[in-house]
């Protein structure tokens, strides 16, 4: 049997500031080594001090995992030479010596299989090593400090998978939970990693580093499965071993060290004193955590809403705070719908959501509109499309695009009557196919710009047609 | 004018106008270039004290308010950051290194407007107990020039024990301000730990170290620790003391405390000197009132093992980022790849703190953890619980700061071990956390002794109060510079 585990960094890209100083945790768009202070790059006589807030949301992410989390905390160092690494060492959390990271032996249901998560723990991202130079003679590395100290959430699951897809679509329900809970905005470079073991029947584990993207670690996992299976077959041994990822060729290779070579030498980190969670701390952050997806999901299908719908609004932050604003008792399945099947593909990227001009009263007025038949569900999305674009009023965009209801019987028969002669053999047919009315309506759908009443279109095509 | 006042009796003066603060601040200068090229206190020396005393002379004359300090001089050990000026640890490895900011207890000495005179010598990295391992040379005891000042701090001690400055800052990790307070006949205080911020202290064992003043008077000690004592949002350790004033009361007395003499830091291996010294201060506190008992602790022989086994491993890590890539010296690279240029660029650290890296990387790595760290950290557990156990039936412990008098330079520096268990009195509240203070109370044949007090953690101030009651049973001589 196949088995994977995976290690995933996740950085707490939302927090103000760095794990152990005031430079800004999002790192992004600085100069090179611009975000840096005397604690970050590790000048002599420099000390660490805790983000507190970084405790605080990493326990919210243990707690969403259903991890214990300990009554007191500890930070260890790790202690190895790299370039990137400003104090060659990195200050993390280690359980060798009694549970003290922020959760551990959590559970999360993937595809109603349960993986169980081994540890959760907080420590400081490293800087980032550029290369530069075209060839091997002329190559410099340079070194940027700004995401020094970054903070970092290690998520260190159980070998609980069996295959590639349910690695994915736990990363998928991992990746929603972090937006979720406002702690990360997982679709920022590199601001997810993982790495995985995979181990397959008959075979040693071997552990895939360097994979920049959940999207590479899919692909690192199946060429892995394949190699493996392929050397299985053949009768040769799988050593245990490390290999890294090979983003250009896609193919892992072995890293020539055996696991567990390296020494650490972890001991207690002095500078920062331990971190006591008694009751009420834990209580007020259950209190102030989000509601969960899956509460949010059950909530959705107390209002009527389909349970599919429910399930895809609840794992969407961006679209579910919207939900929450716009509707009310009487119009909840109105935009649910809404937002499922015309919103989320009209900003389907983060560009495009934060370019998005619509508000929640948009989302109000426009089930207002469709409820009393001012406009028609297709006009609607025509005007969500004017609303994402521009944010006028509702009101406005429906009187500027002529959106209102064609629902004026008169002028209805005038364009069934033409479509009639348009299209006889349909008619014809109509007679004895209720099937094809819908041909009919859809015909003036389009003559009208989806703008006709369907309910009265219906009613009239029937009354023509006996 | 006299360069060897106190820190009080400085402050009376300028206040009464005996002197102005350029005219002693110019003297202080005259002092350093008669005796320091001899004594090699100072590893650096700021070019602008003269026009900082006239600055706070104009203030004083135009009756502005000026910092408690008013311009006095001091020193601070080459190890704590003083923004803008070298801070080199008496190391090749940050000979260049300038420092982009301040440490804590600089902003504060500056607020109250002390005048910094220069950076002072020191074993490098703070690693050993006569500055002999100082990349830029010893420095020699004022006493008997031939004679170590005693170290980490050494530079420190020998300033203010020559009248180059009023005060000092030093670092005391396992002795480091007691030690050479004692070989020069100062006073030298190690806190509890956490009370002084060390931020800007450049790590050797950051888990036991804190930053102490050396100074003429037990009282300036107090004046001192008002000033740089406290919570600091900078460093996750540090303790609010609630503006404690460690200066008020503090010739309280010592009438019916309890005063355990460690057994152990009185038998073989002390010097007779010594043990005659130790004596005479336990005669002294009983004419004094307080009452005098012996007691022992099991741990104690496993100490300075244990000591040197925690401090190598975070040595080990806290020095592990001079890896010349920062900090250090150029040399070309071709040839090396990663690990050999850091060998290489290693080689630029003196024989002990080499020894101390080796031993740092050996003593916790996988493997000998159990045999070697884990159980260095056991011994610390249980001295510390053993000496809490003894502060609930005793005040103060009290021993002799050093085991023997100032030796010679050269003497031991090639027998490391010997130079190790030299620390075997003043490692105790290093690792229990507890302060203690070494007062100057004889001087043997021209050869300074110091006694040491140790108190429970946050008794400072009973503890400063101790220490200047067995100070005024003294009259020791003047210097002989």
């Amino acid at each position: 049997m196949t088995k994977i585990g995976l290690e995933i960094h996740c950085q707490l890209t939302n927090l103000e500031s760095k794990l152990f100083c005031s430079c800004k945790a999002n790192y992004r768009g600085f100069e090179p080594n611009a975000n840096i202070c005397p604690v970050c790059i590790g000048l002599p006589g420099s000390l660490p001090r805790l983000n507190k807030k970084a405790v605080e949301k990493a326990t919210m992410i243990a707690m969403s995992l259903n991890c214990n989390t300990p009554d007191k905390l500890a930070f260890f160092r790790k202690n190895y030479f790299y370039p990137d690494l400003p104090k060659n060492f990195q200050i993390t959390q280690l359980n060798v010596y009694g549970e003290h990271s922020i959760g551990q032996n959590g559970t999360i249901l993937v595809d109603d299989k349960e993986i169980r998560i081994r540890r959760i723990q907080l420590e400081e991202d490293p800087g980032r090593l550029i290369y530069e130079g075209i060839s091997e003679k002329t190559q410099i590395t340079l070194v940027d400090y700004n995401r020094a100290g970054t903070p970092l959430v290690e998520i260190v699951t159980e070998p609980d998978f069996e295959n590639e897809r349910q690695v994915r679509l736990f990363l998928n329900i991992l990746s929603d939970l972090l937006d979720n809970l406002d702690v990360s905005n997982p679709s920022l470079e590199g601001a997810m990693r993982a790495d995985g073991n995979i181990s397959i029947e008959g075979g040693n584990k071997v552990e895939i580093k360097n994979v920049n993207s959940f999207h590479d670690l899919e692909k690192a996992l199946h060429f892995e499965i394949t190699r493996q299976e392929s050397l299985i077959s053949r009768d040769i041994p799988i050593e245990q071993e490390t290999r890294h990822w090979d983003d250009k060729r896609k193919i892992t290779i072995s890293a020539r060290i055996k696991e567990g070579e390296e020494d650490y030498r972890y001991f207690l980190e002095g500078d920062i004193p331990w971190i006591t969670i008694d009751s009420q701390t834990l209580n007020k952050l259950k209190a102030d955590m989000p509601e969960s997806i899956s509460s949010k999901k059950e909530r959705y299908i107390t209002k009527q809403i389909p349970a599919q719908v429910a399930e895809v609004l609840s794992s969407d932050k961006f679209c579910s705070d919207l939900f929450e604003l716009a509707h009310n008792e009487s119009n909840a399945i109105v935009i649910a719908n809404l937002i499922t099947t015309d919103l989320m593909g009209l900003v389907d990227t983060d560009e495009k959501r934060e370019k998005s001009k619509l508000t929640h009263q948009h989302l109000t007025d426009l089930a207002n509109s469709i409820e009393t038949k001012e406009i028609t569900r297709t006009s609607a999305k025509t005007a969500l499309q004017e609303c994402v674009a521009t944010g006028l009023p509702v009101s406005e965009i429906i009187s500027t695009l002529d959106l209102g209801h064609v629902s004026d019987e008169s002028e209805l028969n005038k364009i069934i009557d033409e479509i009639f002669i348009q299209e006889p053999n349909t008619v014809e047919q109509a007679k004895t196919n209720p099937e094809t009315i819908n041909y009919l309506i859809g015909k003036v759908m389009e003559k009208t710009k989806g703008r006709a009443d369907p309910t009265l279109t219906l009613n009239i095509i029937n009354k023509k047609l006996s | 004018m006299n360069l060897g006042i106190s820190a009080l009796r400085y402050v009376e003066e300028v206040k009464n106008g005996s002197f102005t603060i350029e005219e002693f601040i110019s003297k202080t200068v005259e002092q350093i270039k008669k005796h320091d090229g001899k004594l090699h206190a100072y590893l650096s020396f700021d070019d602008h004290v003269i026009e900082q005393a006239r600055n706070l002379d104009r203030k004083i004359a135009n009756k502005e308010k000026i910092g408690s300090c008013f311009g006095m001089p001091i020193s601070i050990k080459d190890n704590i950051c003083v923004k803008g000026g070298k801070t080199t640890c008496a190391s090749k490895m940050l000979e260049n290194f300038v420092a982009p900011y301040d440490a804590t207890v600089i902003l504060k000495l500056k607020s109250e407007d002390v005048i910094i005179i220069g950076k002072t010598n020191l074993d490098e990295f703070a690693m050993g107990i006569s500055t002999e391992f100082s990349a830029y040379g010893t420095s020699h005891n004022p006493w008997n020039t031939d004679y170590v000042p005693g170290g980490s701090s050494g530079g420190s001690a020998v300033s203010v024990s020559a009248f180059e400055c009023i005060a000092s800052l030093g670092s005391d990790t396992g002795g480091s301000v007691r030690n050479p307070a004692s070989f020069c006949s100062v006073v030298g205080f190690k806190p509890t730990y956490g009370l002084i911020s060390r931020y800007g202290l450049i790590s050797y064992a950051n888990s036991i170290e804190q930053i102490g003043p050396l100074t003429r008077t037990v009282e300036d000690t107090a004046f001192f620790l008002n000033i740089i004592s406290g919570f600091d949002p900078n460093d996750d350790t540090t303790i609010d003391n609630k503006n404690e004033d460690y200066l008020s009361n503090i010739d309280a007395g010592v009438e019916g405390k309890k005063i355990g003499i460690i057994k152990e830091m009185v038998g073989q291996g002390t010097d007779k000197e010594v043990v005659s010294a130790t004596n005479n201060a336990i005669k002294k506190f009983e004419e004094l009132g307080a009452k005098i008992e012996e007691i022992s602790l099991d741990m104690i022989d496993y100490s300075v093992a244990s000591y040197y086994t925690i401090t190598s491993t975070e040595a080990g890590s806290n020095l592990a980022r001079y890896d010349n890539l920062r900090y250090g010296y150029d040399f070309p690279l071709e040839g090396y790849e990663f690990n050999s240029y850091i060998s290489k660029a290693r080689k630029n650290f003196g024989p002990e703190v080499t020894r101390r890296m080796i031993l740092g990387g050996f003593v916790p790595s996988a493997g000998y953890a159990g045999k070697y760290f884990l159980k260095a950290l056991r011994v610390k557990k249980k001295l510390t619980d053993e000496i809490n156990e003894a502060f609930k039936k005793i005040d103060f412990l009290i021993a002799p700061t050093v085991p023997v008098l100032p030796f010679k330079i050269g003497e031991k520096i090639d027998d490391p071990v010997a130079l190790f268990l030299l620390d075997f009195n003043t490692v105790i509240a290093n690792l229990t956390g507890k302060p203690a203070i070494s007062v100057p109370f004889e001087i043997s044949n021209g050869l300074p002794i110091g006694i040491q007090l140790i108190a429970n953690s946050m008794q400072d101030k009973p503890l400063l109060q101790a220490a200047y009651a067995l100070q005024n049973t003294v009259k020791l001589p003047e210097v002989p510079i």
